[in-house]
């Protein structure tokens, strides 16, 4: 800055009446002068009537604004030409189940969230684990449970009653035949009690061995007729083993959903969804593209979720269902759980935040269906839900001053 | 302003870059040809500053021309100085599938000119021992260092000595890049004498101070950030006013509303970033700030409800196209899941899901060393290959091909199953290293261990390790060498 003024003050100052006169001139001749300088520079302000040729010439310095510019903002608003099919979980007797409540997800027609440019439909819905065994379980979870433990029905109760779940979702882990084996018919039961216990939709889980989920998943279709609960999952090993036509055809005949699982690979749920097109009506898909836990992937979890939503609004026919993530995986990561040392307590808290933060991460890609755990989390991420439904609730004095506030 | 008609990251060719390149493969940038220095300029892996002919004065349109080629949609702006420099923004794409994130969000923390040098025990925290405390935060995950990065220095006082002697103890405290907090013009000038040659990041400029703060940081060259709550317009305005007012480093702040206006504050970052990456707004192409830390304004909810939600805010923020934070809890449940976030979201999307398989080898084993078993998930192997190297163990570990998916999930996916870990076992001859049959499987993989142990054959036992590798150490204490399978 100092170079500048210095220079400033070297430079032949041409008063402004001289340039007047000047101006009248088309050209000017110096006689009698000697200048004696080692380089010399005559830079004239250009005034009209000289058409000085100036190369180079820095552009004079504009005026610093006094008043604030003007300059409006308008959001870039896109359409776009695909839209998420909705689809309905649930029955009530009307329309052939005996649910008291039903819930619609899907009918996105914008990215997650995009409410500048168009809110959802439908608010996304969080269903919450019960199992049909007593589950090892972190003890952050355990502690919520204990009394409804071993009690399938009392347990799925508790999740409607006192921890506000939309819908509950049954694991059927004893069918395991690595764990009790229990056959269809039993499971069955165990599903009619549940359906018993609480009025809103339900989601029925296998034990990933494909075979046998096929067995239970095609008898629960036919015993719970028209429920229209969604059979989680179906997969393309179910394919190779050549029983997914046989799932398929007792959803669609008996009115269910179903859950397609694959593994982080958008071309494998694509593939999954035009085989299930052969079985069931597209409106009855969900896709399960994986929820890894934060730490363990989340990133991979998130960037499919927003590709596939993206490609879906593009016109991505294959992938235009709503989307379901297995949240409680997140108590898959041992930062979830694990004593690490008292600068990182309470894990009363630290659990169920990461829980928290794998569900809204995915929120915002565009998950629709969240089956959750622990009590807390899930409290959060449904009024967070509540909280993102519309915009211009902003409260701008009150964050005005934060810079000063007293915490 | 103009908006230029530009091309996105993903859209340039290195062709475009090629023809402005000097052509003359000289290789002084230590690549072959200039083509593959321009594949490597289009990917961000190279500068154009390692390009030394384009530098000469001759090639200065053509230097020009690049640098406006390669631009990103958010300008980089740097904070501070020497090796503890901040860079944030530089961002090439909206979405992280698209391209790399570049910076990755660095937290500060405040402190404010109210604080207690020293503590008061046991009612205050003091200055010192907080900035220490920032300074000190650190989690090892999968082999990196997680820290925090900044210190926010609130004026609370609005006392400009006040607020210059507190920067003062804190550059004397620390060499970790400082924010300056205060909306008036004569405590923020305080500060910067203090600190000017430290880089600090001037916050803020609001409707009523702008000139004043646009004087300031021309006068002492510092990047200043543009505070205009859930005002777009406004922000664009004063962003305008501000770049024409000479300043060329700015940083936005829409405003970080919590609660019922937390949509607004995710819609207005997204709509700001939308307008940059997509329609190359040059007014809103700065990095963006988000403030967690405005949870704390009002006494509604206890501590514990405002860090819990402090964390989400800045987990929801670091997905949502913040590149700057600002907190205030120092806990690290609050901060382990947002620095742990802030990384994954920052990692190269490409990169692959899994590892190499195959048999590694840690420490120096011998023949009745013990033999592991784990998937090629990558966030599963570094998981068990931190753990390994934390307990010191010699041992084998063969790592089986499921497709890059975790152990739990391969069980159930039938990705890690008794075939495929009989193959995996095969194919590493561990046989011929070892003296035993003996093999380790992960606890969550239990249920696999009989049928693995039918499909071995051979006399193979398989014995069920912890199910979370934290535990190796302790099994390999008492349970290696094994009595018997139990």
């Amino acid at each position: 800055m100092a170079g500048e003024k210095e220079e400033e003050r070297r430079a032949i100052k041409i008063s402004p009446k001289l340039l007047e006169l000047l101006a009248k001139f088309g050209e000017i001749e110096l006689e009698d002068v000697e200048i004696n300088v080692d380089e010399l520079e005559i830079s004239v302000p250009t005034v009209s009537g000289i058409p000085f040729p100036q190369p180079e010439m820095a552009p004079p310095k504009p005026e610093k604004p006094v008043a604030i510019l003007e300059a409006p903002f308008t959001p870039m608003v896109e359409e776009y030409p695909g839209r998420v099919r909705e689809v309905t979980l649930g029955a009530t007797k009307s329309e052939g189940g005996s649910r008291g409540k039903t819930v619609v997800i899907g009918g996105e027609s914008s990215p997650s969230y995009y409410l500048f440019e168009k809110a959802p439909p439908h608010p996304p819905a969080v269903a919450l684990d019960v199992f049909d065994v007593v589950p090892s379980l972190p003890k952050a979870i355990k502690v919520h449970i204990s009394e409804v433990m071993g009690d399938t029905a009392a347990w799925a109760k508790a999740a409607v009653d006192k921890f506000g779940a939309d819908v509950v979702t049954l694991h059927l882990l004893s069918t395991d035949p690595l764990i009790n084996d229990t056959p269809p018919r039993q499971a069955v039961k165990t599903v009619e009690d549940v359906l018993q216990a609480v009025d809103v939709p339900i989601i029925v889980g296998g034990c990933g061995d494909p075979k046998k989920d096929a067995e239970v998943f095609t008898e629960v279709a036919e015993t719970v007729h028209g429920e229209r609960v969604l059979l989680s999952s179906v997969t393309l090993d179910m394919d190779e083993a050549g029983v997914l036509g046989r799932v398929g055809d007792a959803a669609a005949k008996h009115g269910h959903l179903v859950l397609g699982f694959t593994a982080l690979d958008l071309n494998r749920a694509k593939e999954l969804n035009r085989k299930l097109y052969l079985y069931v009506p597209d409106d009855s898909v969900l896709m399960d593209l994986t929820t890894a836990a934060l730490g363990y992937g989340l990133e991979y979890t998130f960037s499919i979720h927003e590709r596939a939503r993206l490609a879906a609004l593009m016109g991505d026919r294959e992938l235009q269902h709503p989307t379901l993530s297995g949240t409680t995986n997140a108590w898959a990561a041992r930062e979830a759980w694990l004593n690490m040392g008292p600068e990182w307590e309470p894990r009363e808290l630290r659990g169920p935040l990461w829980e928290t933060v794998t569900a809204l991460s995915l929120l915002l890609a565009g998950v629709d269906l969240f089956m959750m755990m622990h009590p807390s989390a899930v409290r959060t991420v449904k009024k967070v839900i509540e909280q993102f439904s519309s915009m211009g609730k902003a409260r701008p004095e009150r964050i005005a001053d934060w810079v000063a506030v007293k915490i | 302003m103009a908006q230029r008609k530009r091309k996105s990251v993903t859209e340039l060719s290195p062709i475009e870059v090629y023809m402005l390149l000097p052509r003359t493969n000289c290789k002084e940038c230590g690549e072959e040809n200039c083509m593959a220095f321009a594949v490597k300029l289009v990917n961000r892996e190279a500068s154009i500053g390692m390009c030394a002919p384009v530098l000469k004065e001759e090639q200065k349109e053509a230097h020009r021309n690049l640098e406006e080629l390669l631009a990103p949609a958010i300008k980089e702006i740097t904070i501070g100085i020497g090796n503890r420099v901040v860079k944030i923004g530089g961002k090439l794409v909206m979405y992280r599938h698209e391209f790399t994130y570049h910076n990755p969000t660095p937290i500060a923390i405040d402190v404010t000119d109210e604080m207690p040098v020293k503590a008061v025990y046991p009612t205050e925290e003091g200055l010192t021992e907080r900035v220490k405390r920032v300074e000190g935060f650190s989690y090892n995950y999968i082999g990196r260092d997680l820290n925090l990065d900044m210190i926010a220095v609130r004026s609370t006082s609005n006392d400009p000595a006040r607020f210059r002697s507190t920067i003062e103890d804190v550059a004397k405290t620390t060499d970790m890049p400082l924010i300056l907090c205060t909306f008036d013009a004569n405590v923020m000038e305080a500060g910067l004498v203090a600190a000017y040659d430290r880089r600090p990041l001037i916050y803020a400029a609001t409707t009523d101070n702008w000139r004043e703060m646009a004087e300031l940081a021309l006068m002492y060259s510092c990047p200043l950030a543009v505070f205009a709550p859930n005002d777009l317009g406004l922000l664009r305005s004063l962003s305008r006013t501000l770049v024409e007012y000479g300043v060329k480093d700015l940083v936005l702040d829409p405003g970080t509303f919590v609660d019922d206006g937390l949509t607004d504050t995710i819609n207005n970052f997204t709509m700001i970033r939308r307008s940059a990456c997509k329609g190359w707004d040059e007014l809103l192409g700065f990095p963006l700030i988000g403030t967690p830390i405005t949870v704390w304004v009002g006494k509604e909810s206890s501590k514990e409800d405002k860090a819990w939600k402090e964390a989400y805010v800045a987990a929801v923020l670091v997905s949502r196209y913040a590149d700057l934070l600002i907190m205030h809890s120092l806990d690290g449940w609050v901060q382990l899941p947002v620095l742990i976030w802030r990384f994954n979201v920052y990692t190269d999307p490409r990169k692959p899901v899994s590892v190499e398989s195959g048999l590694k080898v840690f420490g120096t084993p011998n023949e009745s060393s013990p033999v592991m078993l784990t998937t090629n998930y990558a966030l599963t192997y570094f998981t068990v290959e931190s753990d390994i190297k934390k307990a010191s163990a010699d041992c084998y570990l063969i790592v089986v091909d499921t497709g890059g998916i975790s152990v739990e999930s391969s069980v159930a996916g039938r990705y890690l199953t008794a075939e495929t870990i009989a193959e995996a076992v095969k194919q590493s001859n561990i046989e011929e290293k070892v003296n035993h049959k003996y093999l380790i499987i992960p606890g969550l993989a239990a249920r696999l261990s009989g049928e693995t142990e039918e499909t071995l054959g051979e006399e193979w036992r398989v014995l069920v390790g912890p199910k979370d590798s934290s535990g190796i150490g302790e099994y390999l204490k008492n349970r290696w060498p094994p009595r018997d399978k139990d």
